[in-house]
């Protein structure tokens, strides 16, 4: 094989844990260049939604960041019952602002870093164009398929917050409970060896780290979540969210602020209190309460916070 | 003679651009070289792509522009040289022109004499003009979506430029695209080849560099080598007896545009999900894994499918490759065996009041609202149908349908693959025990979604085609959202398409106003809506000229089926002279009316008094054309169009012995009306089968 491999990061013998995936991915990266961050620890649907991603892609300033994002989706929940199907998935997410050339390439050594070798599959880059309309985001790019299995999306962002992006990012989207799944040639992504003890080889499964949060969680979303309070939280967090941005909107907009005071303003926490207005429509959507007439509006409000955020953070960089 | 090669190479170009692109390029370069004066006799455009790379090759340049003469005209000589000597004028123009002023020439033309100059435009080098021609070209190809990838957003394309090749013969010409300078080298099969550059000596050993780093540049051959394998794979299905894969032209472009090297391995699934509806299965082949079905020998679904690789590998590889799909196969189908058997714990019967929390638009409602809406169209409908009688339908049947056609939506199965909306209905309401003409109904209400569909088998399909989309069609004109120019985001040219099809091809006795009383509508833009449909469907689907359809259609256009017939027989006569002359008689008529109408002149059947139509040319006419007014509207009671407008042609030595012989506007103004009164009734007679004005001489 022409393609290079990472002298630290040998093919493996056995198919890797999920927890031994993780450390693999976090390595290459980590040595071409990546800042490794940790998961966002407020409620986020994907990765793209943290703001290391979010926020970062915004602005001249180059980036390259990798961690791994737990995301939460209510109405994904499937009470532990569905072998494919979480409620909270993990993806190992990638930003490369801006994307070097050979970028495709990189992601294919990615593969063999995790002990796919591609000259024993089929890969194909299919056509798809991810798009996040509540954070105003969007980009082109591709679905990597691998023996018929999506395993990253793979997107050259375009716009984010509805400004355009300059320089752009790539991002790449690693499905982990699939690609380990698929490693492991595992069933059921409960059944995925999640760690191995190397010494009693005592194996600890997805099910026992996960099934447990994904039956109460399902029931949860679905039966006991109180829709009048979710919807009395939206309204604070999103009434929060709002005024901090119009003080910042004030604030940026005042002749001979002061330089400190302008970059001290807690632009993320306003942008944390629209994460949080996300989530909660996520679960009044599970809940099967939002309407048809409120739909898009409820999407509306959510984005103009994101995008009130989003302009404000880049006037807040470029002073 | 030079042969040239332009490759562009890109990341994966989506599948479904590539061909256009692929025949733009060719395009685009056919037009430069004949543009720049660079083809040679006996010139070749040939084009190849990828999916990572869009190629032009020509050969038969030539190597350099011709020399060109061109002669420049300047100010007026009396200006430029007085008395012999040359003045500021002729000398700016000498410099100008770049020649001295010794070899300026004197013009003459008709507008008199002026200063000339014959330049000599050396011709370009082929190879620099490509180089500064082709980055436009490129730049300009159509993509439907594109992006931006560089620093400055200085250029967009399909995707990122990578790499850039140009040969002249075999030299590399000075190109430079997107901050890419071209070579003479290009890239292999990622994996097969890995990241060697591959190098191109000459245009003409392209297509063999390429194959020699495992990739196929020529469509054709491509297409052709996943033909075969799909065949001989197949043909490896022994359990099967006489297994072949159902054909799918559109798979077919898709994988042809996903490959750079294809090969084909089929694959298996437990026969248990076979119980799943066929509709389902293919679904979930087709457009979510871009397998190809393999059936047996009746034509039923065996449990095998086909999948087309982008590589080729081992007996191992291939086992891996067959196990990875077949899981994510099984995966699928367990899903979709699992929403069919979830659905139907709730029968479509419960499922109505959901539709309160599916929307159908935002302005308008939910798909409940959207339901009670197409229920009361589809009563008067059916009641406009019973009253007429012709037609036999089961109308407990149809109501039952249309309260139960979106239900659905609701369904997990329709979530999950909601290109199954209807069909999937339709199979519900079959296995739910709630009869054939309901279940057919349901089955066939988005059909027909193109125009070479078919239109619904049962009459009970049929109405509720016809009410679900009226409705929809009149509630969106209703809040603004008609079609514009080439906006129509809510499809409904599609659905209106479909409509006038239905009426077109169904026994139903309906016509357009018709559905409009039925929808409530009284807006009149609706119905030119759906007159230009039907003018579309008469010229694009019935292959109808467009000047018959316009003289159909200006008599009528609300009973479509009528329509189709008068088109129909005035196709059969419309080249006959005797027609044509009618025609050109109409026309005169029709002028001749309309511009005495326009000066005031005042006429009317009261003025036919046969005293004043003395002459005998006169006479005639209105004895004839009475008679044959008489005939024609007794053909015409009949549907007999054929001889309708043979019997009109008829007329012609009559109408034309009058314009021969009188004149239409005569002085005394008793004879001017009744002459004018006469023609008009012609006009007017006929106008409800035809406007034959408007039919053109070729």
């Amino acid at each position: 094989m022409p393609s290079a491999q990472s002298p630290t990061a040998p093919v493996a013998q056995a198919p890797l844990t999920f927890q031994e995936l993780l450390f693999r991915l976090q390595s290459f990266w980590a040595e071409r260049g990546c800042v490794l961050q940790q998961p966002y620890d407020v409620e986020v649907g994907a990765g793209t939604m943290s703001p290391e991603t979010f926020l970062r892609v915004l602005g001249p300033k180059p980036y390259r960041v990798g961690y791994a994002q737990p995301s939460r989706r209510p109405a994904d929940g499937r009470y532990g019952e569905n072998p494919n199907r979480l409620f909270k998935h993990t993806q190992f997410q990638l930003i490369l602002k801006p994307p070097p050339v050979n970028v495709q390439e990189l992601y294919l050594e990615s593969l063999t870093a995790i002990g796919i070798d591609l000259s024993r599959h089929d890969l194909k880059f299919e056509e798809d164009n991810w798009e996040w309309p509540a954070g105003g985001a969007w980009g082109v790019g591709w679905q990597v398929m691998l023996d018929g299995l999506e395993i990253t999306q793979f997107t050259y962002f375009q716009q984010c917050g509805g400004l355009d992006l300059d320089p752009i990012c790539a991002e790449l989207t690693y499905g982990l409970e699939r690609i380990a799944a698929f490693l492991q040639d595992a069933d059921s992504i409960y059944d995925i060896v999640w760690a191995r003890d190397p010494q009693t080889g005592t194996e600890v499964t997805y099910g026992d780290v996960r099934l447990a949060e994904e039956v109460q969680f399902s029931v949860y979303n679905f039966e006991f979540a109180d829709v009048t309070k979710l919807w009395d939280h939206f309204r604070l967090y999103e009434e929060e969210a709002k005024s901090l941005i119009d003080q910042a909107n004030a604030l940026f907009k005042q002749e001979g602020a002061d330089p400190v005071t302008k970059r001290r303003f807690p632009l993320l926490a306003a942008y944390e209190l629209a994460l949080k207005c996300s989530h909660l429509f996520n679960l009044l959507d599970a809940r099967g309460a939002i309407s048809v007439t409120e739909r898009v509006g409820v999407i509306g409000r959510i984005r103009n916070l994101a995008v009130g955020v989003a302009r404000a953070y880049a006037i807040q960089q470029a002073a | 003679m030079a042969d040239f090669l332009l490759e562009l190479g890109l990341e994966e170009i989506p599948a479904r651009m590539i061909a256009g692109a692929e025949a733009e390029l060719g395009r685009r370069m056919g037009d430069l070289l004949s543009r720049e004066r660079l083809l040679d006799m006996g010139v070749t455009v040939t084009t190849y792509s990828t999916p990572r790379r869009l190629a032009v090759r020509v050969e038969g340049l030539v190597a350099a522009q011709p020399d060109a003469e061109e002669r420049l005209v300047g100010p007026s000589w009396a200006i430029g040289f007085k008395d012999g000597v040359p003045g500021p004028a002729a000398i700016a123009f000498a410099k100008k022109a770049g020649v001295e002023v010794s070899a300026i020439e004197k013009i003459t033309n008709p507008k008199g004499e002026y200063l000339g100059a014959t330049v000599l435009r050396k011709g370009r080098t082929t190879a620099d003009l490509l180089a500064a021609e082709l980055p436009k070209e490129v730049l300009s190809i159509y993509w439907a979506k594109n992006m931006y990838w560089r620093a400055g957003k200085p250029e967009r394309f399909v995707r990122p430029l990578r790499w850039l090749v140009a040969l002249l013969d075999s030299e590399v010409i000075p190109l430079e695209i997107a901050g890419i300078s071209a070579g003479n080298e290009t890239r292999g099969h990622r994996i097969l080849h890995g990241d060697w550059p591959v190098e191109i000596s000459s245009p003409a050993t392209y297509l063999d560099a390429l194959r020699s780093a495992f990739v196929e540049g020529d469509v054709v051959a491509r297409r052709h080598t996943i033909r075969k394998a799909l065949d001989r794979v197949t043909r490896a299905i022994t359990e099967t007896a006489g297994a072949r894969w159902r054909e799918d032209e559109a798979l077919v472009e898709t994988v042809v545009h996903l490959t750079e090297w294809p090969t084909v391995l089929y694959g298996s699934f437990e026969a248990e999900y076979l119980s799943l509806p066929e509709e389902v299965l293919v679904t979930v082949m087709r457009d979510h894994q871009k397998y190809f079905a393999v059936e047996d020998k009746s034509g039923k679904l065996a449990p095998y499918f086909l999948t087309v690789l982008n590589t080729q590998v081992d007996e191992e590889g291939q086992a891996i490759i067959r196990h990875g799909n077949e899981r994510v196969l099984r995966s699928r189908f367990k899903d979709a065996q699992f929403f069919w058997e979830t659905d139907q714990k709730i029968p479509l019967a419960a499922r109505v009041d959901l539709l309160k929390s599916v929307t159908f638009q935002k302005e308008l409602g939910s798909y409940a609202w959207k339901t009670e809406g197409n229920l009361r169209v589809a009563k008067a409908l059916a009641s406009t149908v019973k009253e007429r009688g012709h037609v036999v339908f089961d109308e407990a049947a149809l109501i039952k349908a249309v309260e139960l056609a979106k239900t659905d939506l609701t369904a997990e199965l329709v979530k999950e693959f909601t290109e199954l909306q209807g069909i999937v209905g339709g199979l519900y309401a079959r296995a739910q025990g709630l009869g054939e003409p309901v279940a057919a109904a349901i089955y066939s209400q988005y059909t027909p979604a193109a125009t070479d569909d078919a239109i619904p088998v049962t009459v009970e399909g049929q109405l509720l085609g016809l009410a679900d989309r009226i409705h929809t069609i009149v509630a969106m004109f209703g809040i603004g959202n008609a079609p514009t120019g080439s906006k129509d985001p809510f499809a409904l040219r599609r659905a209106a398409n479909a409509v006038i099809k239905i009426l077109a091809e169904s026994s139903l006795p309906l016509s357009v106003s018709d559905l409009l009383m039925a929808a409530g509508c009284e807006d009149r833009s609706v119905t030119v809506f759906l007159t230009e449909r039907l003018s579309f469907y008469l010229k694009d689907v019935r292959g109808f000229a467009y000047d018959v359809v316009a003289a159909v259609l200006a008599a009528d256009s609300d009973d479509v089926r009528d329509a189709i017939a008068r088109a129909e027989a005035l196709s059969t006569v419309r080249g006959s002279e005797d027609f044509l002359a009618i025609s050109a008689a109409f026309r005169r008529i029709k002028n001749i009316v309309r511009q005495a109408t326009e000066s005031g002149e005042q006429f009317g059947p009261i003025n036919l008094i046969p005293s004043a139509l003395v002459q005998p040319e006169a006479r005639a006419l209105l004895i004839a054309s009475a008679d044959l007014l008489i005939r024609v509207a007794e053909l015409r009671q009949r549907h007999d169009y054929a001889t309708a407008f043979e019997a009109i042609a008829t007329l012609r030595p009559t109408v034309d012995a009058f314009f021969d012989k009188v004149m239409v506007m005569a002085p005394e103004p008793e004879l001017r009306a009744a002459r004018l009164a006469l023609i008009q009734s012609i006009l007017d007679g006929f106008s409800g089968i035809a406007d034959f004005s408007e039919i053109v001489v070729s």
